[in-house]
């Protein structure tokens, strides 16, 4: 009686071991440094159709530590020509925690000389923002960067 | 009531590559705040806005909620003729308002 008593608890531990085991493998694939949240993930494939996005050309300046989540000063560059056969079609700029992933979707074209847009955005968190430029042979290139938030916008009350 | 500032340079060079700045008063009600009472804010944000030069669209921006409120765009384009610069804002709740600038272009 003794000794099944004993075999129960030994399974039980062994599996229970085994499920936190398994358990704490997904864990760690699922979540490497850095990952971004299905939704930034789903908004981004929405503008790129699955297309390859590669890092570079595209400067995003947005102050990494902010007051007020509120209001923050963002400007996005991008170091391409603006000629008709070469130029940055669209900016795209996304975030990783506020309730939308969407922040703005920019056009451009050959006349604005210059690619680059200033504007103000809310943050309600500390996360990271992406910016995302499509260019007109359809190549899409990015930058990221991670923000600080001290006051948090978008789900304050109102008084 | 809602107002916007714009600011364009008066003159310009052919050719010359010049920014433009433009701000509508808006409160962006981002459609996720609640009173004390619990109730939900709807949303009332400005979704679309445009410019044109001389009647031929050179910038276009969807803005979405966390566009802060009276939203401010900046971009640039190049100086080609002498003309009218037109701005067109549109939004929730049937806000539309449009704005002008005009050129010189030597």
């Amino acid at each position: 009686m003794r000794k099944s008593d004993n075999s129960t608890r030994r399974q039980f531990l062994g599996l229970a071991g085994g499920a936190a085991v398994a358990g704490a493998v997904p864990l760690v694939t699922l979540r490497p440094a850095g990952a971004t949240p299905a939704t930034l993930a789903g908004a981004i494939r929405g503008i790129t159709g699955g297309a390859e996005v590669r890092t570079g050309k595209v400067k995003l300046d947005v102050p990494p530590l902010v007051e007020n989540g509120n209001t923050v000063p963002m400007t996005v560059s991008v170091s391409n020509p603006m000629t008709s056969e070469d130029h940055v079609k669209s900016i795209h700029v996304f975030n990783e925690k506020n309730p939308q992933p969407n922040i703005g979707n920019f056009y451009l074209g050959p006349r604005a000389g210059r690619a680059q847009i200033s504007t103000r955005i809310r943050l309600a968190d500390s996360q990271k923002v992406v910016a995302i430029a499509q260019l007109s042979d359809g190549s899409f290139w990015s930058a990221s960067v991670d923000i600080v938030v001290t006051l948090a916008a978008c789900t304050e009350e109102v008084i | 009531m809602a107002s916007a500032l714009i600011n364009v340079p008066a003159s310009a060079k052919r050719g010359d590559i010049i920014e433009i700045k433009t701000l509508m008063s808006h409160i962006m009600e981002t459609g996720y705040r609640r009173t004390a009472a619990g109730e939900l804010i709807p949303r009332d944000i400005i979704t679309s806005f445009a410019c044109r030069y001389n009647g031929v669209e050179i910038f276009r921006a969807d803005l979405f909620p966390a566009i802060a409120a009276n939203p401010f765009i900046t971009f640039f384009t190049v100086a080609t003729e002498t003309g009218q610069f037109d701005f067109e804002w549109i939004g929730d709740q049937g806000f539309s308002e449009t704005a002008s600038a005009s050129i010189t272009v030597e």
